[in-house]
């Protein structure tokens, strides 16, 4: 049976683990191949890896970042944030990352998907939308959430699907730093709409949380701050879902 | 000896392939012409990307014939992903393209309505004990799958919307649907005991 992926985020500046709600206020958590096997020790079943800065200086600080923690870790790493071309993809995997994440280049320029597919394969192409609702839709969010454009959420989960992408990474902006759980409503609209997997994240502050997300579709679960400030541990967190008969990886 | 030449297939992981390799305790080589890899005495082929898009590379650079002479000369070979799916005959993902044809039967998709690719950790269950396959967690990303093992191989089993053949083992050959470099303690262990093999005079 296929278990449900936990997934920790470890959000990057200038080769740090930072922490902050929604990009601001950065508080430096510590080196990533540290935390990173820190994390697999703990039973991450893989890495997401972003690099906020998303500036030129920041390529080198990130392919730096991935290939230091590619020789620690055993588990697929996903490395993403200012990705803009497949050139830039290429250094990430040749550092050691096994997929790509793209998120504002993809709306800009989304032949970006296709090419990532084509030229290394659907599973490596994760496509982030970062969504906010917008009366009674989702409107999607780029730059770091920092402009809302006109296009849906469920639209643009569709097209990205049918260009390649092998997986979603869905947040909610209006969730994302607040500790009141995935925003369930936008999980539904998103895994119903499309049929490759889709990873939620933005909300997270317990077990609980992660069950529900699961019951309303998604296959993998991240989290970022729930597990860098000890509030609790995977292992921890593996076992109460297990508790609610939700299959993990032990 | 403990030297592991890798095929180049044009995979997008290699970099993780190769850290786990050295990991496990393997010097790696990636072969950069079909007559290097002629002196290989174990090879890999690892993979990710398409069916059709690797067997073309592979021809272009006249890799098919090495690996298919390799393979019959009996060194260890280990198939990683789409490495597994290429020694077979044909895939959906690609059709009326030819794989290396070592091992017979196709590749088929996973039928509608069920979410692909198949991303994440399953269980890998061996039909009975077998030299390298252990029963337990491995991390899979994959759209095709085998459906049926090969007379006399020994097979593993793992199950989505039903069972597929996880892994194979036939003569010199291990070839993994799943990825032995991205599942952890687990997947090292295989890796180990595959390169410690090959040190034993055969």
């Amino acid at each position: 049976m296929l278990k449900v992926r936990i997934i920790p985020c470890l959000d990057c500046h200038a080769g740090c683990v930072v922490k902050g709600i929604r990009f601001t206020n950065l508080r430096m958590m510590g080196d990533p191949a540290e935390l990173a096997a820190r994390y697999e020790a703990e039973g991450a079943d893989e890495l997401v890896i972003l690099d906020i800065s998303a500036t030129i200086e920041a390529r080198n600080h990130q392919v730096a970042t991935i290939r230091a923690v590619r020789e620690r870790i055993s588990i697929p790493i996903t490395a993403g944030g200012g990705i803009r071309s497949l050139a830039d993809c290429e250094a990430l995997l040749a550092a050691g990352a096994d997929k790509v994440s793209i998120n504002s280049a993809a709306h800009h320029d989304p032949d970006l998907i296709d090419a990532i597919a084509n030229r290394f394969g659907t599973q490596c192409a994760l496509v982030a939308i970062d969504a906010r609702r917008s009366e009674n839709n989702w409107r999607v969010l780029i730059n770091g959430g920092g402009v809302e454009t006109e296009r849906s959420v469920a639209e643009w989960a569709r097209e990205a699907a049918a260009r390649g992408a092998g997986e979603i990474l869905l947040t909610s902006w209006d969730r994302d730093g607040t500790r009141a759980g995935y925003d369930l409503e936008l999980l539904r609209a998103v895994t119903s709409t499309i049929n490759i997997p889709v990873i939620a994240s933005g909300g997270a502050a317990n077990a609980n949380h992660l069950a529900e997300a699961v019951q309303a579709g998604a296959f993998g679960l991240l989290a970022a701050s729930l597990f860098h400030d000890g509030d609790s541990t995977i292992s921890k967190i593996k076992q109460e879902l297990l508790s609610f008969s939700i299959p993990v990886r032990l | 000896m403990n030297e592991v030449w890798v095929v180049p297939t044009g995979t997008a992981n290699l970099a993780s392939v190769l850290a786990a390799l050295t990991r496990a305790g393997a010097e790696t080589r990636v072969a950069t012409s079909p007559s290097e890899l002629s002196r290989a005495r174990a090879i890999l082929l690892p993979g990710v990307g398409s069916f059709g898009a690797a067997m073309a590379k592979l021809e272009a650079e006249g890799f098919d014939e090495v690996i298919r002479a390799k393979i019959e000369e009996g060194i260890p070979a280990l198939a990683i992903c789409l490495g597994m799916q290429i020694l077979f005959e044909s895939s959906e993902e690609s059709p009326g393209i030819r794989g290396l044809s070592i091992l017979p039967g196709p590749l088929e998709r996973f039928p509608d309505g069920v979410r692909v690719p198949h991303v994440g950790w399953n269980t890998v269950e061996p039909s009975n004990e077998t030299r390298f396959l252990r029963r337990g967690d491995a991390y899979f990303t994959h759209s095709y799958r085998l459906i049926k093992s090969p007379n006399n191989a020994q097979a593993a089993l793992t199950t989505y919307d039903a069972p597929f053949v996880s892994a194979v083992e036939y003569g010199n050959i291990l070839a993994c649907q799943f990825h032995p470099e991205l599942s952890g303690p687990w997947g090292l262990d295989l890796l180990r005991q595959w390169i410690r093999q090959e040190e034993a005079p055969c």
